[in-house]
């Protein structure tokens, strides 16, 4: 299937660019890192590189091209084996279904550089009891200051809690650095027991033998999955709310959408999905709603976090305010959004916050599943495959295309009945699709 | 039948004792106080309330003498009978309400001498010929005076005064030395200074007031001589009762003078009373007249423990009562916080008054730390230049790394009123973001607490 090179947008600001020079020809072959043009913007210019190998088969755009819109196709890109015909269907299967590039792969989680997540975790510490001392203490040191009991009134951390944690930490490292070397003396224990710091040890401990496998290093944003997740999953008191929609209109809506609309505007469905989200959550501001020790927090706007997948892990980029944003808005900024997540070039900005989040494996054949939410998020829906199913309308058998999504809800914010409610106008905006076009 | 079973028997009602068996009956325990003389100690009795009572007597003495500063005229005199009498009114009157809370308090007062001896739980107490028992006994006999009889440094009941004699004074002493430039030392110079006597203060270390800020220390040496206060440093006195008044031989290291004074003041520390009470035969651990305890005061025996000027250092009013507190919550099993010694502020009343909490400059430099100081003059200080006091200085210690506030040190008129502020910002553990976040109200002598922190940080407004 040909793939579509994209005009980039160079910064959040940027709707067009110049197409300044071309880098290759039609016929060249690329590899993934490969300059392909320079795009002028009004600040800069900047050179753009191929995320995909293949063969450059047409050039959509000579040089000196001004006012090219972001998101626009500028040349196709065939993977190998691929032959030159399939060009010809080019135009219809752009209009038909999203290409399988571009559509979200997905699970749940946000990533942050490592930076960011300090930020986080500031953000984090004025929930903890503790002084503003540790918290400059924390801060110069590095600590996590959830991971630190407070010995304060209430539990309060203060300065010697900190000093206590640090003392504890380096006398730590002693003992381990020790058993480091009985197990490189391959006289470890095969005992289990608590499971301490270190990889190699940590499955020792758990009866896999060492040399049987090899360890790969975790990365920045591996960790602050890790932690994000586990935080999550131990502290929200989270329970799943499943149903089934049929979407049958949605895709006539859709493919009808997409014939009408100009040449470039290309709807997918989970473009769809946000906007009856941020819908919905517009009808139960209630739900759109995030849980913090001084008090539930209602959302003013709906702030929807779609995940992505991306090399090593995946990110979730927002769509502001996507209950104020017509589908092609929302899909013009998603394309933007995923395509920089997958070039990892998105600001922090882009992807922290958010108020709600969707997950999406339909495109991999799942046909439902439940997410771990998000923090600060209430809800994350999780959304299967559509495909045809039988069903029983009046009295008699039918098909339809169903597509079942679960609804994770943040107990101490949204309970069953509230979820339920969001989910009745969820289905009602995908079963009647017309009515989020309103 | 009078009963002589308790929970607990605190010995000693200064505001160590007191303090701690109020706490002790709010906490549910039958509580007993023993209190050999009066009530309320030698806090409350023949320290610091009435020579506050004598200082305030001072300054108002002072102020009247500067009237014409003020555009007032007074022709000021002084009946030191009627000023001796309004201190001890004033100690009578809260020892009366100590009683009163006591009684409020259903604690049971003793009269007498106690000692102690050795039993199971906890050692017994005797007080004449009664013994009475209590599962916890608190030691809280505080100290007095210090006497080197050696060199002539003891009083001799007319000549030569400890602090007693000195704040029931016969006469005005005309040439007065005072021995020791502590804050007992500093502040009875203060007050006869005000009243016309030719003070001569005699200090063994090389500057006055020792256990503050050498800078302080400094403005206060300029501050006092001004006023006509002689200071003698680096000097040791021995002294030899004469034919009305006291010879005195003071000597430092080059040279030996020999001068007569009308009186002598003893303020040359203190040592604990920790004598007759039968310690000896209950094997408690004494250092120098001072009694060993663990940070919630206990001694190395079971059931005793001690609270107040006969323990550890810092010797103050405030550092005894809220060591009480730690004491008798613990026995309680609660979990109180050890007192952390280097957070107790201490206050000095002489004229000019001198206040501080936490590391002086030095000590915080010895310590490791790297520091930020701050530094803010009362003459930059609006309040401070209406009321006429435009003397003295607020000093700010702070971790740079940190931001920690390691001390703070003033001099100056109402310092002692003010420096509560930093110790709560030391106990909130608040760094110079936090203070420099605060709003201070103007006009006020405060602002000069929120001056002294900008400047650290190179952000003073007024100066």
């Amino acid at each position: 299937m040909p793939i579509e090179i994209l005009m980039p947008a160079l910064s959040p600001t940027m709707e067009e660019g110049t197409l300044s020079k071309w880098l290759v020809k039609e016929g060249d072959q690329v590899n993934s890192g490969d300059l392909l043009a320079e795009i002028e913007t009004d600040k800069a210019t900047m050179e753009i590189e191929a995320v995909e190998e293949g063969t450059i088969v047409k050039l959509l755009f000579p040089e000196g091209s001004t006012n090219v819109k972001v998101n626009r196709p500028i040349a196709i890109l065939l993977e190998d084996g691929e032959d030159i015909s399939s060009l010809n269907n080019y135009k219809d299967s752009t209009n038909q279904a999203p290409n399988s590039k571009s559509v979200e792969k997905t699970m749940e989680a946000t990533i942050n550089e490592i930076d960011t997540q300090k930020e986080k975790a500031s953000g984090k510490l004025e929930k903890i009891k503790s002084s503003p001392l540790a918290r400059r203490l924390a801060k110069n040191l590095n600590v996590d200051l959830s991971q630190i009991s407070g010995s304060g009134p209430n539990g309060r951390v203060i300065k010697i809690d900190i000093e206590a944690y640090i003392k504890d930490l380096e006398s730590n490292i002693i003992p381990s650095q020790t058993n480091q070397q009985v197990f490189s003396d391959n006289s470890a224990s095969k005992e289990i027991g608590a499971l301490r710091y270190g990889g190699a040890e940590h499955l020792t401990k758990l009866g896999i033998e060492p040399g049987s496998y090899d360890l790969v290093p975790l990365n920045n944003i591996q960790k602050v999955i890790s932690k994000r997740l586990l935080d999550s999953s131990q502290n929200v008191p989270s329970f799943p709310l499943t149903i089934d929609c049929e979407i049958d209109e949605l895709l006539r809506l859709r493919k009808e959408l997409n014939q009408q609309a100009g040449e470039f505007v290309k709807i997918s469905v989970n473009d769809m999905l946000i906007r009856a989200s941020a819908l919905s959550l517009k009808h139960c501001p209630e739900a759109n709603a995030s849980y913090t020790p001084d008090g539930i927090a209602i959302h003013k706007h709906a702030d929807v976090a779609v995940a992505v997948s991306i090399e090593s892990g995946l990110i979730t980029p927002i769509i502001r305010q996507a209950d104020n944003k017509g589908l092609s808005q929302i899909s013009t900024e998603m394309k933007d959004l995923a395509s920089r997540a997958r070039e990892r070039k998105l600001k922090p900005t882009e992807y922290q916050g958010g108020t709600f989040s969707i997950s999406n494996l339909g495109m991999m054949g799942i046909k439902e599943f439940g997410s771990i939410i998000n923090e600060p998020h209430g809800m994350i829906l999780s959304v299967g495959e559509g495909n045809q199913r039988p069903i029983v309308r009046e009295g008699a058998l039918d098909l339809a295309t169903i597509m079942t999504v679960t609804l994770t809800c943040d107990h101490r914010v949204i309970d069953g009945a509230l979820g339920a409610k969001w989910l009745q106008h969820f289905k009602r905006y995908i079963e009647k699709p017309i009515t989020m076009m309103l | 039948m009078s009963d002589t079973n308790f929970d607990v028997i605190i010995i000693g009602s200064g505001p160590g004792g007191y303090v701690t068996a109020i706490r002790s009956s709010q906490l549910g325990f039958k509580t007993a106080i023993i209190e050999k003389d009066s009530l309320g100690g030698v806090c409350l009795n023949w320290g610091c309330i009435p020579t506050k009572a004598l200082l305030r007597s001072a300054e108002v003495y002072s102020n009247m003498k500067h009237a014409e500063d003020y555009g007032l005229s007074a022709s000021p005199e002084f009946n030191l009978k009627s000023i001796v009498q309004r201190s001890r009114n004033i100690a009578n009157q809260l020892s009366a309400g100590i009683k009163h809370l006591m009684k409020k308090n259903n604690v049971t007062v003793i009269n007498g001498f106690a000692s102690l001896q050795p039993a199971k739980e906890a050692p017994e107490v005797r007080v004449g010929e009664k013994i009475y028992k209590a599962k916890h006994v608190i030691l809280a006999t505080g100290a007095r005076a210090r006497t080197i009889p050696q060199a002539g440094l003891e009083p001799d009941g007319k000549y030569i005064w400890s602090a007693k004699e000195a704040m029931i004074p016969d006469t005005m002493p005309n040439k007065l030395l005072v021995i020791g430039s502590g804050a007992i030392g500093m502040e009875f110079a203060s007050f006869y200074n005000a009243f016309g006597s030719k003070v001569t203060v005699v200090e063994m270390e090389d500057r006055i007031l020792p256990a503050e800020d050498e800078e302080i220390s400094a403005l206060a040496k300029k501050a006092f001589s001004k006023r006509g206060i002689k200071i003698i440093t680096n000097s040791k006195a021995t002294l030899k009762v004469v034919e009305n008044g006291v010879k005195a031989v003071l000597e430092n290291i080059s040279e030996s003078n020999t001068k007569t004074y009308d009186r002598v003041i003893l303020a040359i520390g203190i040592v604990g009373n920790t004598e007759n009470i039968g310690l000896e035969n209950l094997g408690v651990k004494i250092d120098r007249t001072h009694i060993v305890v663990n940070e919630y005061s206990q001694t190395c025996v079971d059931g005793l423990y001690a609270i107040g000027d006969v323990t550890t250092p810092p010797w103050l009013a405030h550092k005894a009562s809220h060591e009480g507190i730690i004491c008798i919550e613990k026995i309680a099993g609660r979990n109180p916080e050890p007192l952390n010694p280097i957070s107790i502020p201490g206050c000095t009343y002489c004229h000019p008054q001198i206040a501080s909490v936490g590391h002086t400059e030095k000590q915080a430099i010895k310590a490791g730390y790297r520091v930020k100081v701050g530094k803010f003059p009362f003459v930059g200080n609006g309040k401070a230049i209406a009321l006429g006091e435009p003397e003295g200085l607020i000093k700010t210690i702070f971790n740079e790394e940190t931001g920690e506030l390691l001390g703070a040190h003033m001099i100056g008129t109402e310092v002692t009123e003010l420096i509560q502020g930093y110790t709560i910002a030391q106990k909130l553990e608040t760094t110079e973001h936090e203070l420099m976040e605060t709003v201070f109200p103007h006009p006020t002598l405060s602002e000069m607490m929120h001056e002294a922190v900008l400047n650290a940080y190179n952000r003073t407004i007024h100066f």
